[in-house]
């Protein structure tokens, strides 16, 4: 029979991130929980993590073979420099309203503009910078902080197991079946926008994911020889679960983490559409892109595609470079 | 059972949701320049001074007779305008997860047929874009490519109220249906691949070979009849994405689904009405997770649930 499992871990998540919705993947994990299979996962097998020389360069060597994820890589690092730095050489004015007395409103690229400007007298090119360093911030940050609770709350209910973790993921499933777009607005309505606050919104609705990944491998893992030795010499649960338990799922956990960065940037790209992001003068890719679509049949081709490229490129990016972390991890238990 | 537990919670959830809004129930929906009076009429016609736990049985028992309230910006109750919108995305999404299916399919299978090829190679660089193409952006490019610039389709789905409207110009549903099917085929091929691949690799294949099937016949007999469960569970699983991706696609297209009535809701402030179409789309996510797990035991016999 096909299992799901092994299934699970020759597709890519990230194929199933945001809009294949969340539920996909977590269900799909909650196969894999069941049938116990899952240390195939797990990175290492031993005590405290393996992360020594030898293991930490075979996975680097694994990665840099695979071309894509050197190209993701590349991608991901030239963007961000593009964010943070472009705007000390490409200097613009992104926060003046009356702007629009002194630029052209939805001016083609010319020697000044070099990508035109928008309906507003933004310069561009200027903006695709400060909208990018706005996107990736909640990208990076969301992620960041849905993988930190999701990993701490899976692994507590794993390790508690009984009652405390059917509760506990029982909480999940409940937030996991309603659409993650639905939550995601209902949110953003009640809560008015800011940037701190939609990266909460966004890490509220990416935890789920990381926490069932976690739980699942820390219900395998906490029968382990290793795991009793650290309770026979007097080990309490914090100690086993923050020593012993987390750093052995460090590879899941970077897997996921990657691809919830590119989950996290979409879903802001839809929000931002929606007209639920980010409040004027501020800016995201994707309200950009919605800004743009409004002018679509103008044919104000650069008020849409140079958004629209910056989002699928580092989308696809953080993908390839999950994807080849995946890949590596697991040809390093192949080898061993 | 297990899905009735998720929809209390889901029901718990949302009740939470409605009174943590900031100034409460009564302001988001009078507005902020309604008088304390007027805030105090309010909470008593919609028992909002009982006690809360008293509130939240009420809400269980109204949502169980789904009874959803009324729209504060229309005259119209809750439950009516879903009734309206519902079918209209039901067709959508329906159409689309049937043109995801017939094409995400054969080209896994193709995948497989030619893996490591530059075929196989190309149809995943589309499926890693497919994928990373917001689908508003994709919905807008079709627009743009298809109904500004060769006039093909028309750029807006049909605006009437029937159902008969939607299907009575099929012209007009293609764009959105493809928008919507973009991601679903992105990532059902990936599955189908790795699914063919997994099931390539087992024991019943190096049987049929040894007993010396037909190539074609061990692709297709074999092979994918295995390889095609897990994408019915999939599917089942995925209703809940599909229907993110129609909320959407509903908007691009201006079709007049539940999708976009939960946009305008939000837009509007219309509480009721959002939450309401948050209720429906849970729904309809905890019954094809039900369905994918029972037709999954139907589908292939050697999976038997214990009966409790």
């Amino acid at each position: 029979m096909p299992e799901p499992e092994d299934l699970e871990r020759l597709a890519p998540p990230g194929l199933t991130g945001e809009f294949p919705p969340s539920s996909v993947v977590a269900d799909r994990r909650a196969l894999l929980e069941s049938t116990e299979l899952a240390d195939d996962l797990t990175p290492a097998a031993g005590g405290e993590v393996t992360s020594s020389g030898g293991a930490l360069r075979r996975i680097l060597e694994v990665f840099v073979q695979n071309r894509l994820a050197v190209v993701g890589l590349v991608i991901i690092v030239v963007m961000v420099l593009f964010c943070t730095i472009g705007p000390f050489f490409y200097s613009t004015n992104q926060t003046n309203a009356e702007l629009a007395l002194s630029t052209p409103l939805n001016g083609p690229p010319n020697g000044s503009h070099l990508l035109g400007t928008d309906d507003k007298g933004f310069d561009i090119l200027g903006r695709l910078m400060y909208g990018g360093q706005r996107s990736l911030v909640v990208g990076l940050a969301a992620a960041l902080m849905a993988t930190l609770f999701g990993v701490v709350y899976g692994a507590i209910a794993g390790f508690a197991g009984g009652p405390v973790d059917a509760f506990l993921m029982r909480i999940v499933d409940v937030l996991l079946s309603i659409p993650a777009l639905f939550l995601l607005i209902v949110l953003a309505v009640i809560f008015h926008t800011s940037l701190p606050l939609l990266i909460i919104v966004i890490a509220f609705v990416s935890w789920l994911i990381p926490a069932r990944l976690i739980r699942g491998e820390t219900l395998t893992l906490r029968v382990r020889e290793y795991v009793q030795a650290v309770r026979v010499m007097g080990g309490g649960g914090t100690r086993i679960v923050g020593r012993h338990i987390i750093p052995n799922t460090v590879g899941t956990i970077v897997v996921n983490a990657t691809f919830q960065v590119a989950d996290a940037i979409l879903l802001l790209a839809a929000l931002g559409y929606l007209g639920l992001g980010l409040p004027l003068p501020q800016t995201d890719w994707g309200s950009m892109l919605s800004n743009g679509v409004n002018y679509a049949f103008n044919g104000y081709w650069w008020e849409i595609y140079p958004a629209g490229v910056c989002i699928v490129l580092v989308v696809v990016a953080f993908n390839f470079v999950g994807d080849a972390l995946r890949d590596s991890l697991e040809v390093r238990l192949q080898r061993r | 059972m297990q899905a009735v537990v998720v929809l209390l919670g889901v029901i718990l959830i949302m009740f939470l949701l409605i009174h943590v809004i900031p100034g409460g129930e009564a302001r988001a929906a009078l507005g902020p320049r309604a008088s304390q009076s007027q805030l105090h009429a309010f909470d008593r016609q919609n028992g909002l001074t009982l006690p809360l736990w008293d509130q939240f049985f009420r809400y269980v028992w109204s949502l169980v007779r789904f009874r959803l309230g009324d729209s504060v910006s229309q005259n119209q109750t809750v439950g009516a305008l879903i009734a309206n919108r519902l079918p209209k995305t039901i067709i959508l999404v329906g159409f689309s997860t049937l043109v995801a299916l017939v094409v995400a399919i054969p080209l896994g299978i193709l995948q497989v047929i030619r893996r490591n090829k530059p075929v196989d190679y190309a149809l995943t660089g589309v499926s890693f874009v497919l994928y990373a193409v917001p689908t508003f952006l994709l919905g807008t490019l079709l627009i743009l490519w298809f109904s500004a610039d060769i006039k093909v389709f028309p750029a807006e789905a049909p605006q009437g109220q029937s159902i008969g409207s939607i299907l009575g110009d099929p012209r007009a549903l293609i764009l959105p249906v493809l928008t919507l099917a973009a991601v679903t085929i992105a990532s059902f091929s990936r599955y189908m691949r790795s699914s063919m691949m997994e099931a390539m690799t087992e024991d019943y294949i190096r049987t049929a070979r040894a007993k010396g099937a037909a190539p074609r016949r061990v692709l297709y007999i074999h092979a994918l009849r295995n390889a095609i469960i897990p994408i019915i569970t999939l599917l089942g699983l995925s209703i809940g994405a599909i229907v993110s991706g129609a909320v959407i696609t509903e908007d691009v297209f201006n079709f007049p689904g539940m999708g976009k009535l939960a946009v305008d809701s939000a837009t509007r402030l219309d509480i009721p009405v959002l939450l309401g179409t948050t209720f429906v789309a849970t729904v309809a996510t905890v019954a094809g997770n039900l369905i994918a797990d029972l037709l999954y035991a139907i589908v292939d016999p050697r999976i038997r649930y214990a009966r409790a």
